[in-house]
Formats: structure tokens, C-alpha cells, sequence
């Protein structure tokens, strides 16, 4: 094998919805699956307006904190979660707004022997980001987890509550995106 | 499980993969005011380094459920056949290990012959094709193998600065195995007279990467009678050089 250097990222542009939505694409579960919760919110760009023309895409392990993966050597429990796809897209709306339907995931081990607290890995996209950004969504109710969580707990405590997703009543939680500003969200270096 | 990559083994027996770092100068920066709407769409707060886990190394395996037979042939998605330039567009996706990159799905959208989108928030007053969609999907095969047969897409105007066009592109959108691998990027044209132009293509800092967005024609993949070729290979991001290597290197 010959080593090949990386093809470069640029924008998604402003016309990525004629291809990347698709109808179910924010649901992670089939509608109606028992338990699922709904994380929604909007995306803010720096003057404080709302983006209306990004996407965001969720990456979550299974309740059991496993994936359907082979680089996860664990694997799902067999049974596993009927229609859990574990990935979710959906672009925003012209109020800036996006959702997904999905099943908490599990918290997972650690390759340090850590523990990570439940959470989604998140990119973002849209016109004006020459590359994706990341980020993770953490659940307000893990509040023992998240504080041990190793992700987490390196970034600046003041601003760790930007990755918290807010309870917003039954089975729904809220996770605004700021590209800047205050409460700018943090953004990994993956 | 190979042998030839960085394992990292936890105490509790966990092993995961290791994506290499991009190079510097591969990727554009997210502030590039050359392309203004960057401005207020980029972090201004340092980014937090995210080592690799569980949720970091694997990813979506999306697969043939999503797939059409037309989906990879976007001249043959209505009754009529679309205007302009008929060209195959085919290459390999691989990882920068020079691993083929199977099973991956691959997303594409992009302009008719006249540069115009298909699109509600589209206004450059040039002809929409009544038999031209401008999006398709494939899925790589054991090879890493791609091929799409589409028309050769138009420049257009857009309003970053005065008489501002961009040079003729299709999109890519690509998942790879991981979480890491996660590509969107856009395919060029060789010779396109406008990409020393176009602040989207010159915001890639290294001239060798800009290179690497554009395709090459093929005259041996050309078609006779039929249709123009081109080949482009997507690299992504692959695993880091095991201690192993670099002790031997």
C-alpha cells in the first residue's frame, strides 16, 4: 500500500439540501418507539441570527453503550434496538431549527479504563464553514457521569454547560448551536 | 483485526483504531475572509483537542438500502435525457494509508449544463433541466471503486465580490468507516480558467492539496461516440503509522 495524501474539505455550499436530507434522516428510531426522546434547538451564527441553510448530523452508541460497528470489538447485545441506525441528519429550517428522535445511548469504557459519561458526537455543517465543526451533546440527568467524564472535564468548566443538553419536558431536551458569541458551544479538534 | 495499525489497548482489553492528524495546510481554515461568509461562521475560541474513543472511531455504515439503480447515472433519472457535456466521472476512494475504502457511501449535487441548482433558494436567472436532477449516490465496491455518469455542470455568478464566479464543481459528501473519516468537499475541473480565482478553492492553504480537488480527464475512460471521462480519487483520513514503523523507519 502506498500512503496517499488527504483530499482537502471545502463548504457544503448553500444548496447541499437538494442531496444530503432525506425524509427519516432525523430519526434515529422509527417514530413512536418507546422511550425516545427528541434533542432540538437552533443554530446561531455569530451576529446572533439564525442559520438556515446548516445540517447536523448525530453519531451515538446504543442504549447499552455499544455500536453496530467492527471497530467496536464488543458489538451490540444480541436483540439489540429494532431500527436504532445510531445516526441521524437533518438539516435547519429557515427559523434555524433542527431535531432528531433517538434512545439515550449507554455510557461507555474508556481505551484509558475511564468511563465516558452518554453523549452524541455532533458535526455541523453549512455555507460559510470550509470544513465541518464538532461537537458532543451531554444529558443533563448524567450530572455524576459528565463530571468524570474525560472529554468533558478537559474542557474550561466555565464552558462545559455549552455541551449540556437542557431538559425542555417530557422527553425532550434543547441544545442551541452558537458559532460565537457569550455562550459560544465548544468545538473539538477531532 | 489487522496488525499493521496503532492499537491502543486499555486496561480493560479495549482496542481501537488511531486516526492520523490531517497535515498542515490540507484542510482550509474555518476564518478565511476571502470567502465572507466565513465571518461570523467560524469558532473564534481555540478548538478543544478530542482524543479518539469508542464513539470517535466508528461510524456510519450506510448501505444499499439507500440506493437506486439511478441514483449513480443522473442522465437517466427522468424520460428525457438532460442538455449538455454526457462525462463519467469514476475513481477510488481510499484511506491515506492507500487502504481501499469499501462499502462507503458516496453523496453528490451539483449544477445543470446552464449553472443552474435545482434548488427554492436559487435565483441566477440560466434554464433549469426538466430531465436533470444534479444529485446522485453510490456506494464503493470491494475496491474502493466509485463511477457516476452525469453532465458536465456550468460556472455561475455568486455574490462573495464583484463579478465573482465559481469555477465548475460537483459536491461530495463521504462517510468512510469512522466518525474521524467524515469528508464534504467539491471536485474541479482541470484547466478551469476560473479556479486561480475562486476564494473557495484557493482557501486550502498547501498548492499540492488545491491539486488534489481537481479531476483528470481520461481519454483511455472515454467512451467513443459516448461520453467524455474523468477520474478523482478521494483519500480520507487514515491510521496512524504504528511505533513499530517509526522505529524502522
Amino acid at each position: 500500500m502506498t500512503a496517499r495524501a488527504l483530499t482537502p474539505s471545502q463548504t457544503v455550499g448553500p444548496y447541499f439540501a437538494m442531496r444530503l436530507p432525506w425524509p427519516d434522516g432525523p430519526y434515529v428510531v422509527p417514530e413512536g418507539t418507546p422511550g425516545a426522546i427528541t434533542i432540538f434547538g437552533r443554530m446561531y451564527d455569530g451576529a446572533g441570527n439564525v442559520i438556515p441553510d446548516g445540517l447536523v448530523e448525530t453519531w451515538q452508541a446504543d442504549p447499552d453503550g455499544r455500536f453496530a460497528h467492527p471497530d467496536d470489538p464488543r458489538g451490540p447485545v444480541p436483540g439489540g434496538y429494532h431500527g436504532f441506525r445510531a445516526f441521524g441528519r437533518c438539516e435547519t429550517a429557515p427559523d434555524g431549527s433542527y431535531k432528531i428522535i433517538t434512545l439515550k445511548p449507554g455510557s461507555l469504557p474508556a481505551p484509558d479504563g475511564g468511563v465516558e459519561a452518554p453523549h452524541l458526537d455532533v458535526s455541523i455543517f453549512a455555507r460559510g464553514m470550509l470544513n465541518r465543526v464538532v461537537s458532543r451533546i451531554y444529558f443533563p440527568d448524567e450530572m455524576e457521569a459528565n463530571a468524570n467524564d474525560p472529554a468533558l472535564s478537559t474542557v474550561p468548566a466555565e464552558r462545559r454547560s455549552t455541551l449540556v443538553a437542557v431538559p425542555a419536558g417530557d422527553g425532550l431536551l434543547r441544545w442551541d448551536i452558537h458559532m460565537q458569541g457569550e455562550s459560544e458551544t465548544v468545538f473539538f479538534d477531532v | 483485526m489487522t496488525t499493521d495499525v496503532t492499537e491502543r489497548r486499555s486496561p480493560s482489553g479495549l482496542v481501537l483504531p488511531a486516526y492520523a492528524k490531517p497535515p498542515e495546510g490540507t484542510h482550509p481554515p474555518l476564518d478565511y475572509p476571502g470567502y465572507r461568509s466565513t465571518a461570523l461562521r467560524h469558532p473564534k475560541k481555540p478548538l478543544v483537542l478530542l482524543p479518539q474513543r469508542l464513539t470517535e472511531v466508528t461510524g456510519p455504515l450506510l448501505g444499499d438500502d439507500l440506493i437506486t439503480p439511478h441514483d449513480a447515472d443522473l442522465t437517466t433519472q427522468h424520460d428525457g435525457e438532460p442538455l449538455g457535456q454526457r462525462i463519467i466521472l469514476t475513481g477510488r476512494v481510499l484511506d491515506s494509508d492507500g487502504r481501499p475504502v469499501p462499502d462507503t457511501l458516496l453523496e453528490i449535487w451539483q449544477t445543470n449544463a446552464a449553472g443552474r441548482y435545482r434548488h427554492a433558494r436559487e435565483h441566477h436567472p440560466a434554464p433549469l433541466d426538466p430531465n436533470f436532477d444534479g444529485i446522485g449516490r453510490c456506494i464503493t465496491d470491494s475496491a474502493g471503486q466509485y463511477r457516476f455518469v452525469t453532465i458536465q455542470p456550468g460556472s455561475y455568478p455568486w455574490g462573495n465580490h464583484y463579478n465573482a464566479w465559481r469555477p465548475a464543481h460537483i459536491h461530495f459528501s463521504l462517510f468512510g468507516r469512522a466518525f474521524t473519516q467524515r469528508l464534504v468537499t467539491q471536485m474541479y475541473f482541470q484547466g478551469d480558467p476560473l479556479l486561480p480565482l475562486d476564494p473557495i478553492y484557493n482557501s486550502v492553504p498547501d498548492e499540492q492539496a488545491r491539486q488534489r480537488m481537481v479531476a483528470q480527464f481520461s481519454i483511455d475512460l472515454t467512451q467513443p461516440e459516448w461520453a467524455l471521462a474523468y477520474t478523482w480519487d478521494i483519500v480520507l483520513r487514515g491510521r496512524e503509522a504504528s511505533v513499530f514503523e517509526e522505529a524502522h523507519a
